[in-house]
């Protein structure tokens, strides 16, 4: 096949690339953008191990405590538009009656009415990466029993004990925009707290954040919050009925977020290179074979301090972690279960991977078990997920 | 004719609401063409006119009509013994009548009157409402009118519910609405009425505006549902108010129900569509949502939305919450923007245009046209970047191929797709996401999914750089085309034509918008010219590969002569600085194709690529001044040789002289000893046939044919011949190409500038 080659017959002009577009658009920048993005490798070859911020320091660690094993599904989220968080308890009154009508379908429903079904939206201090961050926010659908029907104002209140985790004394979260929630909690010091903390059960929690979202937010203007990163945990019709209210109310666009084998790779040696105090789950790795009539799973389990101890033999630039460590770390998993198995797992897929710091599947299913490196499993989820959106 | 009659009967009511919406002005200049003389002329007409008869007889039948609505505004006479007769008489007088042409407003107004104010019995009554069928509108005072009756209340309930469903009926042909929406309280009072609850919902249903909603009705409306439970027609009337008040009210319309209200219009559905034939004229469009089911499906497959594109919906409610205070009037008086849900035709647009309320979801324009326009001509980065985001994702996510064990939606995606291409159809533009969506997906892309979709999108792609584009899109193309068939590769370089073309119509769009003096722009003319050429030097390159793999098949060959057919004319057609001539691989290939149509097809385009150099040779004459767009010598001198060679094979039966040359010594080595006219029109395969049947036309008992017989005169009609059998490429080519003498010689273009 001959080369491709253009002959010099045509009209000799310079062309410098910037001429082609006089008065480029957002839009052609964003192309741009994607171009490069699109015709060079998906992902930086290198990456900081994660590290404790800063700013997560300066948040409660109660605060998000809560976060912490739970199983959450990942959705990445086109930037929302015209979102305010100043009227996050307005929104909270609408999506409440949104969800109880979608509910009773065919029933009519009045805004603002007490139901059984409240949902609760709140910030979540201090979980950013870095300053220009949106704030992250948490939604929560709680059921309550019907005998706490009764005034709102006690609901708001109970509702403020129960977002923290069971301990009663963590009463940080802030309804924002609740300005009189301190009030109320003055008056209803009196009231038994325990015995209404049973009253509600968490039935869903979402919550969105952007860790280290930068290069989605240069390319938005300020109509748009850019929270990338949307992770849920409760029934998926639930999460159906939520996403559908934030599509319509905020022009917006969920959609799934699955983790491919490679990003599970990169998830795998950053998770072993970070410095754990005391390693709470072994190092497991689980490949699926797809092999007819039933796939075959093949689980790896290694202990935490020998996968570190491999790390280590490989790693070599401090504090980062290049593709090349990646590729050295799994090919060594590789030949090691080769040696003994004689099975080439190189030709499998890798579906799960979890270790001490957190847990994932390829299904966009994750369980952060770390407190100390949660910002930075979400930064790198939040990569992720920008990637998606873009 | 019938109309006529009651013109003058109309006219009374008419004058008092002249100033009115369109209908009611073309209702009244159709009265003033026919109004004025109007009974005279019919008399007159009636004697020498063979429809006389039918005239006469629609006379006697209307005198027959104004007597009986003489008589019921009478009121019933207690003393006659025959009363029965004579109404049954005027009944069905009045009957007649309505059902064959329609009341007159001002029959309707008298007689619906009488209905309601209880003068005769209930069966009466009945009767008399079940024929209220306007001839062509009915005037709201008379509605008003008999509202007022409903309030005395001396009519049955029967009577109310069948006046409602009439009501319900006709609500189309109420000539204004505007007083009886001023009775939106009492209907609203009526709903406590079991019995007519459903019909005024209806009638609620199909009044409501805006500023009907108040969070009293909302509140009355959930009582009345707490009371009677889950009524359609209650739902019905809920879902519009959480459609104009999302922040007070809440409801989700279940799925399958599609029917609301009970059909009040089947007493009259012959009627009514002999109202609407009468009216024809573009009647007043009610305001009507569509009652689509709620947005949520609960994972059967996944959660984004029934239909992939959403319901158009203004932004009801993200604008509400960004005030800092929701003070309930505040939104429900909103002034000063136009809900999207009244947009109905183009000049509204444009009136609205800095005002328009935007659907709560970008997504949504894909299905409204004029919603389309705005896109397109708004400048407004965030409505783009909206629609953007909404658009790749939902490629994104639905496309079959990109993420595994998705086949099964193919139809659903295909459909999208369709949506998408006649969007961009009608704007004549491409949307940036789906050139985004194209760079990631294209690799993965098996070449036969949605193929004619694909390809389509691809000849949208917007006008770029084509060296920034091409590693990222038509590398990948080349290695789908190369190893697919010879109909993919054809509809490859059928979409790239496509492709070329949307990218001159915007280049020769945005030349025309910006002057060309300054130099800097020039500069990126330049550059956009480069990057056109590139692409057509890419296709070159393609199609000549591909020629090789398909052993010069005929087929593709007309495709990529269509291709170059658009190349030829980009200096003329688009008025752009560009010629770029095709690869010999392409020229030697037609011209020794056994083919003939290929052959024509190929003068054709050699005849507008020296339309176009000769245009571009004068301008630069013209313009003196050295600008950078003239071309260089280059094109011009392959530009001849290629007519040499063409002449020389077709014409003067030189053929391996100039133009091709090849070796004598090579020539006589092949044995062919007649080597020098066997290209020639007469001798070139693809013309022997016609050289053989035109001498078979001159003399059709000859057993053998002499082709060399074909020369002087007969030369000359032969060509005739050629050109009568639709080689009208070649009469062109010829025509422009060949100097007339008695030395055939080609007449290349001068490329020094002596022309």
């Amino acid at each position: 096949m001959d080369s491709y080659d253009i002959p010099e017959s045509t009209p000799s002009a310079s062309s410098r690339p910037e001429d082609y577009f006089v008065g480029a658009t957002p839009l052609q920048k964003r192309l741009e953008s994607i171009r490069k993005q699109t015709s060079f490798i998906p992902t930086p070859p290198r990456r900081k191990i994660p590290q404790c911020s800063q700013l997560q320091e300066d948040a409660d660690p109660q605060n998000v405590a809560f976060l912490l094993h739970k199983q959450w599904t990942l959705y990445s989220l086109t930037p929302l538009y015209k979102f305010s968080y100043s009227h996050l308890k307005e929104y909270s009154r609408l999506l409440n009656a949104f969800i109880v009508a979608e509910k009773q379908k065919g029933l009519a429903v009045e805004v603002g009415e007490d139901f059984n079904i409240k949902v609760i939206f709140s910030t979540l201090l201090g979980m950013k990466g870095t300053q220009r961050d949106p704030e992250a926010f948490l939604v929560q659908g709680l059921i309550l029993s019907p005998r706490l029907k009764c005034s709102g104002t006690i609901l708001t209140y109970c509702n403020l004990c129960l977002l923290g985790s069971s301990d009663p004394s963590t009463l940080a979260f802030q309804v924002a925009g609740t300005t009189g929630a301190c009030h109320h909690t003055g008056i209803l010091s009196k009231s038994q707290l325990p015995s209404e903390n049973r009253e509600g059960k968490v039935l869903w929690t979402g919550w969105f954040c952007c860790i280290f979202g930068d290069s989605l937010l240069e390319t938005v203007s300020e109509d748009f919050t850019c929270l990338p990163l949307f992770l849920a945990n409760g029934a998926e019709s639930n999460t159906a009925i939520i996403g559908t209210w934030f599509q319509k109310t905020f022009d917006c666009y969920f959609s799934p977020l699955a983790i491919n084998a490679f990003n599970l790779s990169w998830m795998a040696a950053m998770w072993t290179a970070c410095k754990v105090d005391h390693y709470v789950a072994t190092t497991e790795f689980l490949w699926s074979v797809p092999c007819s009539p039933q796939s075959l799973d093949i689980s790896y389990a290694i202990h935490p301090e020998d996968a570190k101890a491999l790390w280590d033999s490989i790693h070599k630039t401090p504090g980062e972690v290049t593709q090349e460590e990646v590729d050295l770390f799994m090919d060594c998993l590789y030949s090691h279960f080769h040696r003994h198995f004689k099975i080439h797992l190189s030709a499998t897929r890798l579906v799960r991977v979890s270790t001490s710091v957190a847990s994932a599947h390829t299904d966009g299913k994750i369980k952060i078990l770390c407190h100390k490196y949660l910002i930075g499993v979400l930064a790198y989820l939040t990569e992720l997920a920008v990637f998606q959106i873009e | 004719m019938s109309p006529q009659k009651r013109v003058k009967n109309v006219k009374a009511q008419n004058r008092t609401s002249q100033d009115s919406n369109s209908f009611q002005t073309t209702l009244s200049a159709w009265k003033v063409k026919q109004g004025p003389s109007n009974s005279k002329n019919i008399s007159k007409h009636g004697q020498n006119n063979p429809v006389g008869d039918y005239e006469h007889a629609d006379d006697q039948a209307e005198d027959a009509l104004q007597m009986a609505v003489g008589y019921f505004e009478k009121g019933p006479i207690k003393t006659s013994q025959n009363k029965d007769k004579t109404l049954e008489k005027h009944l069905k007088t009045v009957e007649n009548v309505a059902w064959k042409n329609g009341l007159a407003s001002e029959e309707i107004d008298i007689l619906l009157n009488i209905a309601l104010s209880g003068k005769f019995g209930n069966a009466v009554n009945t009767r008399i409402l079940k024929c209220m069928i306007p001839a062509t509108v009915i005037s709201q005072d008379s509605v008003v009118k008999a509202v007022s009756w409903l309030c005395v209340d001396k009519c049955s309930g029967s009577t109310k519910v069948l006046f409602y469903r009439w009501l319900v009926a006709m609500f189309d042909f109420i000539d204004r609405k505007e007083q009886i929406n001023l009775l939106y309280g009492f209907f609203f009072a009526s709903l406590q009425d079991d019995a007519l609850c459903p019909y005024v919902c209806h009638l609620l249903y199909l009044l409501t505006k805006k500023e009907n909603v108040k969070p009293f009705r909302v509140r009355k409306l959930l009582d009345l549902q707490a009371k009677m439970g889950m009524q359609p027609h209650l739902q019905a009337l809920l879902s519009l108010y959480k459609f104009f008040a999302p922040a007070l009210i809440s409801v989700s319309l279940p799925v399958r129900k599609k029917i609301y209200f009970k059909n009040s219009e089947n007493l009259w559905k012959m009627a009514l569509l002999a109202v609407k034939q009468r009216n024809r004229g573009p009647s007043p469009e009610p305001l009507k949502l569509m009652l689509g089911p709620a947005n949520v499906r609960p994972l059967k497959r996944k959660w984004n939305s029934l239909s992939v594109i959403p319901v158009l919906n203004s932004s009801s409610y993200t604008k509400e919450c960004g005030k800092k205070e929701m003070s309930l009037s505040d939104y429900l008086n909103r002034s000063g923007s136009f809900p999207l849900e009244q947009l109905k035709s183009f000049p509204q647009l444009l009136q609205n245009i800095h005002c328009l309320e935007l659907p709560s979801q970008m997504g949504s324009v894909l299905n409204n046209s004029l919603l389309l326009h705005y896109i397109n001509c708004v400048r407004d980065e965030p409505v783009l970047l909206r629609f953007y985001y909404w658009l790749s994702q939902t490629l994104q996510e639905e496309c079959i191929w990109y993420k595994v064990n998705n086949y099964e939606h193919g139809k659903e995606f295909t459909n999208f797709l369709d949506t998408i291409i006649r969007a961009e159809c009608f704007l004549q533009e491409g949307f940036y996401s789906c050139e985004a969506f194209l760079y990631k997906s294209l690799p993965l892309w098996d070449g036969l999914c949605c193929r004619s979709q694909f390809l389509q999108l691809v000849s949208w792609i917007p006008f770029s750089s084509f060296s920034e584009v091409k590693p990222l899109l038509f590398d990948h193309l080349a290695q789908l085309f190369f190893t697919s068939t010879i109909y993919f590769k054809c509809s490859v370089l059928q979409s790239l034509k496509e492709l070329l073309q949307n990218w001159l119509l915007w280049l020769s769009m945005d030349i025309h918008m910006k002057p060309v003096t300054n130099s800097p722009l020039e500069t990126t003319l330049g550059g956009s010219m480069n990057s056109v050429s590139k692409l057509i030097h890419y296709v070159g390159w393609l199609s000549t590969t591909a020629m090789r793999l398909e052993s010069n098949s005929t087929f593709l060959l007309h495709f990529i002569l269509d291709f170059y057919e658009k190349v030829c004319d980009i200096y003329i057609n688009y008025d752009l600085p560009l010629v770029v001539l095709f690869p010999p691989g392409i020229f030697y290939s037609a011209l020794l194709s056994l083919d003939t149509s290929i052959l024509n097809q190929l003068c054709f385009i050699m005849h507008r690529y020296r339309k176009n150099l000769t245009a571009a040779k004068k301008n630069e004459l013209v313009q003196k001044t050295k600008s950078e767009f003239n071309f260089s010598s280059k094109t011009y001198q392959e530009f001849n040789h290629y007519l040499t060679s063409m002449v020389g094979c077709l014409w003067t039966s030189k053929p391996f002289g100039k133009g091709i040359y090849i070796d004598p010594e090579i020539l006589e080595k092949t044995g062919v000893t007649e080597y020098k006219n066997s290209l020639n029109v007469i001798h070139h395969p693809s013309f022997l046939s016609y050289a053989v049947s035109f001498l078979l036309q001159e003399s059709p008992e000859e057993r053998t044919v002499n082709m060399s017989s074909i020369q002087g005169k007969k030369w000359s009609w032969y060509l005739d011949y050629l050109f009568s059998q639709g080689l009208q490429g070649l009469k062109l080519f010829i025509r422009s190409s060949v100097h007339h003498s008695s030395v055939p010689r080609a007449e290349g273009i001068n490329y020094n500038n002596q022309y």
